[in-house]
């Protein structure tokens, strides 16, 4: 057999593991009794049912409405908007960029710009989402909107249990259904809204202190340069 | 049905010729299988031309899962072609991941940090271990044991699944690797499950041998059916387990060693007869080997970042060039060939798909075999149509 492919690999120094031992292979042998192969794996399904009423590593299956696995941590379903404070029109945190639109695979995001501004977390002017509508349908739950979001204002849901009778508009959702506080994110991803929150004082605090020096400078030229004017001015 | 029935030019109000049994006497039954047939993992149909209960003919008809994932993914960004190619082999998305990540990673030149390799490697065994297991279990359920070796193999795969779960967020469509890294970062916490779930798999392994191995009705169901020669296996471009067991030595983790490979010991099991039973044998002993690629990864995984820093993830605009990633996927070499005309999505994205092209000696394996056989030689290829149509 000439194979020029087998030739690309390197001599292998250990011996291959075959299915057989030596060119000869369990076969169904005349000799020993016939079906006790059979037999054997029925003892081996035996020893699982009776010691599974011992050992719950072998009891695998829990009943699903009753009984719950809880998710865990890092589950992602759907994506939601995290708004701050109390009211969710005031505090989203989305400030319409449009790149997760563009980002989204099955393209299930649908962005529409504000005209107006209105200050964000840090008091900063930015536009806000007059629609911001995901066609869950479509949606594949795959996370690039929030790993592409620079604002941290699109995350994960983990509710599950989403079933509709509505097929279309049941299933897109606008701003008001999608917004989430950070009080639920926290509850849901505790780490990772920890971390995200800590990000966000940061970023805060460093522009109320930026906001401060410049206050303060300006302060300082307010309060400094009134004599020579003053005394020019007359 | 008797020769003197069918001397009609007309098979059931169809006007076509009759087909001829190659004896010259009475004519060939023909019988779509699929697709809805429940062996056929999907949505598969094989036209197939029988002479009483031997099959002379087969035809493979694929394109029912067709959804164009080439296509879409010319018009989208490289980042956004990453969670389709979950759906491409959905039973190893984390081994489809890799693929693609390593093919745009040759395409730019990018390096991968030391930890995110290891963690590659660990996940793309663990995949490697459940498809095995529930490719076996799918197989066995074909041969008529409906539920419990099927079961067996889910119980574990569960396990390993709840690992990516932990981990990805998602228990198939994983979407974890990046171009220079990985999405997220193990915590010690999952490495000590999966060093748990690791240790518990050779009793797994061993438990499914005893069920099954030596089970009479297996060996004689399994054993000369459905030969596929080496030759015919390497002219036909079949990779895999497949190919490994015709008794070809090919496995892309040694040809190529590509990410850290080369630093495991592990052994590539072979096959002498290249029928059903050495492609089951062939799939328990890799399933051993990665078990071996596991616990050395897990035992050597360094600290660091898991994302080069000098990765991109926005505004991702590869220079112009071609390249093709491949790797040993649990099915096959799977291979992702991609040209940049320097845009941010790519000119031309073609998958190499393990399962089409290990689909394409199908019929030289079930001429002269059984209906029933049919069934059991096509479960032994261990195919997802998601892969084969994309």
């Amino acid at each position: 057999m000439n194979i020029e492919r087998a030739a690309l690999a390197p001599p292998l120094k250990i011996q291959q593991p075959r299915t057989t031992n030596h060119g000869s292979r369990t076969t169904i042998s005349e000799d020993a009794l016939l079906g006790e192969g059979i037999l054997k794996g029925m003892a081996e399904t035996a020893k699982n049912f009776f010691l599974s009423y011992v050992s719950k590593e072998r009891l695998t299956t829990v009943e699903y409405p009753e009984q719950r696995i809880p998710t865990v941590e890092a589950a992602r379903v759907f994506p939601f908007l995290v708004y701050d404070g109390v009211d969710w029109e005031a505090g989203l945190r989305c400030v319409a960029c449009q790149i997760c639109e563009k980002e989204c695979p099955p393209k299930c995001i649908y962005i529409d710009k504000s005209k107006d501004k209105k200050p964000d977390y840090v008091g900063k002017q930015q536009f806000y989402p007059t629609r911001f509508d995901i066609d869950i349908s479509v949606c594949m739950s795959c996370q690039i909107c929030v790993e592409v979001c620079p604002f941290e204002a699109i995350k994960m849901d983990t509710e599950f249990e989403l079933a509709t009778d509505d097929r279309f508009g049941g299933l897109l959702y606008d701003r008001k259904q999608l917004a989430r506080s950070n009080e639920y994110y926290h509850s849901i991803h505790p780490t990772e809204a920890s971390e995200v929150d800590a990000r966000l004082g940061e970023e805060k605090a460093k522009v109320e202190a930026k906001a401060r020096a410049a206050a303060e400078a300006a302060a300082a030229k307010a309060a400094a340069p009134p004599a020579p004017p003053a005394g020019g001015g007359s | 049905m008797s020769p003197t029935e069918t001397k009609t030019e007309k098979i059931d109000g169809w006007n076509r010729p009759p087909v001829i049994a190659p004896d010259g006497e009475g004519e060939l039954l023909e019988v779509a299988m699929g697709p809805h047939h429940p062996s056929t993992h999907g949505v598969f149909r094989m036209d197939l031309a029988l002479d009483g209960e031997r099959v002379v003919r087969l035809k493979p008809v694929f394109g029912y899962l067709h959804r164009n994932h080439e296509k879409i993914a010319e018009q989208a960004s490289y980042l956004a072609s990453m969670p389709y190619t979950d759906r491409l082999d959905y039973i190893c998305s984390l081994t489809n991941n890799w693929a693609y990540a390593l093919a745009v990673e040759k395409l730019v030149a990018q390096q991968v940090p030391e930890r995110a390799e290891y963690i590659r490697v660990i996940l793309g065994e663990l995949t490697r271990i459940q498809n095995h297991a529930s490719s076996i279990g799918f197989l066995i359920q074909e041969m008529g044991a409906s539920g419990t070796p099927l079961m067996y193999a889910f119980k574990e795969r569960e396990k390993i699944l709840d690992l990516f779960e932990s981990l990805t967020g998602s228990r198939m469509m994983c979407n974890y690797m990046r171009f220079g890294g990985c999405r997220v970062d193990v915590s010690a916490a999952w490495l000590d499950a999966t060093r748990k779930v690791v240790a518990g798999l050779p009793q797994f392994v061993d438990e499914f041998e005893t069920l099954l191995s030596s089970n009479e009705i297996l060996m004689a169901r399994c054993q000369g059916v459905g030969i596929l020669k080496p030759d015919l296996a390497v002219n036909a471009g079949v990779t895999g387990p497949m190919l490994r067991a015709s008794g070809v030595d090919y496995d892309i983790r040694k040809v190529d060693r590509y990410g850290i490979y080369d630093r495991f010991k592990f052994r590539v099991p072979l096959g002498d007869h290249g029928d059903v039973y050495d492609r089951y044998m062939v799939r328990i002993l890799e399933m051993r080997e990665s078990i071996r690629i596991v616990e050395q990864a897990l035992k050597e995984i360094p600290g660091g970042p898991i994302m080069d820093p000098k990765a991109k993830i926005r505004g991702f605009r590869p220079k112009p060039g071609e390249a093709y990633g491949r790797i040993e996927a649990p099915k096959g070499e799977l291979g992702f060939y991609l040209i940049s005309d320097g845009g941010p999505n790519p000119y031309r994205y073609r998958v190499r798909p393990p399962s089409l092209i290990n689909l394409t000696v199908l019929e030289d394996m079930c001429l002269g075999s059984n209906v029933a056989d049919v069934v059991l030689i096509f479960g032994s290829v261990d195919i997802v149509l998601g892969e084969v149509d994309r």
